[in-house]
């Protein structure tokens, strides 16, 4: 191509030069366009996708003969959630008949609740600790859902293991109980279920419940 | 003595990198681009450590918003074939001796969440103004004088069984309110669901 160009060029005389455009085109009005879609993209993209943590309920029975699964009270600890972000917990059955537990009270801190719940679940927290670590440093190799399974059955194995029974009154928020959700997954305990509060534990709450430690014991 | 006159030039300044910057940052923020969904409300999730991420399709939601009002929302579900929202809006319409054009089964299955009495959904979907429209959005009625929660989700576990549901409630919400939602789902045998939340980091380490 370009030689003949060259040769036509030579056939003119050979002194007439083609004659130079200037190929600067004017890039303003597209850079301008840019920044528009540039503005418009950043400000509608959602980075961070919205996660979910799964939730099973007990199916609920109509049988009203059917009695509740028996669960040992030694193994039990109950959350209760309280408007104003309080919160406390006790140990055992609040069994009107009987001398009540005592409530002490805690918060959603490092060392509050998360403290409690990590001392009950010791076993199979450094167990599933452990293994964890293993993966991670790659000492153990293995897919993340076989991972997940052998941390389920690791959270099963102990028969010991605290059951929570999260308990929340009517002035408690929507985020308490997630963030209860949440250290149930941090601590790695397996047994937890959202349960009805019964009328004893509300008079527990607001102290008017008789024969009580007059007030919550503050930790 | 005369001034000398300097030659007036255009200063021109080579935009090609800027444009290949802009070209590079344009690509980048269009692909990564997944459109936040118009809702009904803004609900501020709260946080948990959870990484599964909610699901997207085939989903029943549920919204409880920072006043307590409950919208809904839910899809078409994976058969393209038939559109499960015009199904089950003619479904409640019987419910409540309502008629429904076509134009308004389409607008409506085109919609995503929505939060009103079934006896208001007419007037909304025939309003064209956003604003107006967003007027309408005053809560589903979930007492149990009035609870259409229920009904509208009877309906769609109907025509869709397998949806998962998901409850995504702003971190504000009352703890009542989800758990009636709860027991909404569970009257319809929906024993599990996913709760929406935004994640955020935290680690427990053995005590030594």
């Amino acid at each position: 191509m370009a030689e003949i160009i060259q040769e036509e060029a030579k056939q003119k005389g050979g002194k007439k030069k083609a004659k130079k455009f200037s190929t600067r085109i004017d890039m303003t009005p597209m850079v301008d366009l840019m920044c528009l879609l540039i503005t418009f993209f950043m400000l509608t993209t959602a980075f961070s996708k919205p996660k979910a943590m799964d939730i099973a309920m007990p199916e609920k029975k109509d049988d009203p003969t059917e009695k509740a699964p028996e669960i040992s009270a030694d193994r039990t600890i109950n959350i209760l959630i309280t408007g104003n972000d309080q919160l406390y917990y006790y140990f055992g059955v609040a069994d009107p008949n009987k001398p009540l537990p005592q409530l002490i009270k805690t918060d959603y801190s490092k060392d509050g609740i998360r403290k409690i719940l990590l001392q009950r679940n010791k076993t199979v927290f450094k167990a599933v600790y452990d293994l964890r670590e293993k993966v991670k440093t790659g000492e153990l190799v293995m897919a993340d859902s076989t991972l997940e399974n052998k941390t389920k059955e690791l959270k099963k194995s102990d028969k010991s293991a605290p059951i929570v029974l999260i308990k929340a009154d009517d002035k408690a928020k929507y985020k308490n109980l997630v963030d209860i959700i949440d250290e149930m997954a941090i601590t790695t305990i397996a047994n937890y279920a959202i349960v009805d509060i019964s009328p004893i534990e509300i008079q527990m709450l607001n102290g008017t419940a008789p024969a009580t430690p007059a007030a919550p014991v503050t930790q | 003595m005369p001034k000398i006159k300097l030659p007036v030039k255009t200063p021109h300044i080579d935009m090609t990198p800027m444009v290949d910057l802009f070209a590079l940052l344009l690509t980048f923020f269009m692909l990564t681009t997944s459109f936040r969904p118009q809702e009904a409300t803004v609900i501020d999730s709260p946080n948990s450590i959870s990484e599964k991420v909610a699901p997207e399709k085939n989903v029943i939601t549920i919204l409880v918003g920072k006043d307590n009002k409950v919208y809904l929302n839910f899809d078409n579900g994976l058969d393209t074939s038939v559109s499960i929202r015009e199904e089950v809006l003619k479904k409640v319409a019987e419910q409540f001796n309502l008629k429904f054009t076509d134009k308004e089964l389409k607008t409506f299955s085109t919609n995503s969440s929505f939060g009103m009495p079934a006896n208001r959904l007419k007037a909304w979907l025939n309003t064209e103004d956003s604003k107006e429209r967003e007027k309408f959005q005053t809560g589903i009625p979930i007492d149990s004088t009035d609870n259409q929660l229920n009904l509208w989700v009877r309906f769609i576990r109907i025509q869709n069984p397998n949806a998962v549901v998901a409850i995504k409630g702003d971190a504000e919400a009352d703890f009542k309110v989800v758990k009636h939602v709860m027991d909404i789902l569970q009257d319809n045998q929906v024993n599990k669901f996913n709760l929406v939340t935004n994640l955020m980091k935290e680690e427990a380490k053995p005590e030594e």
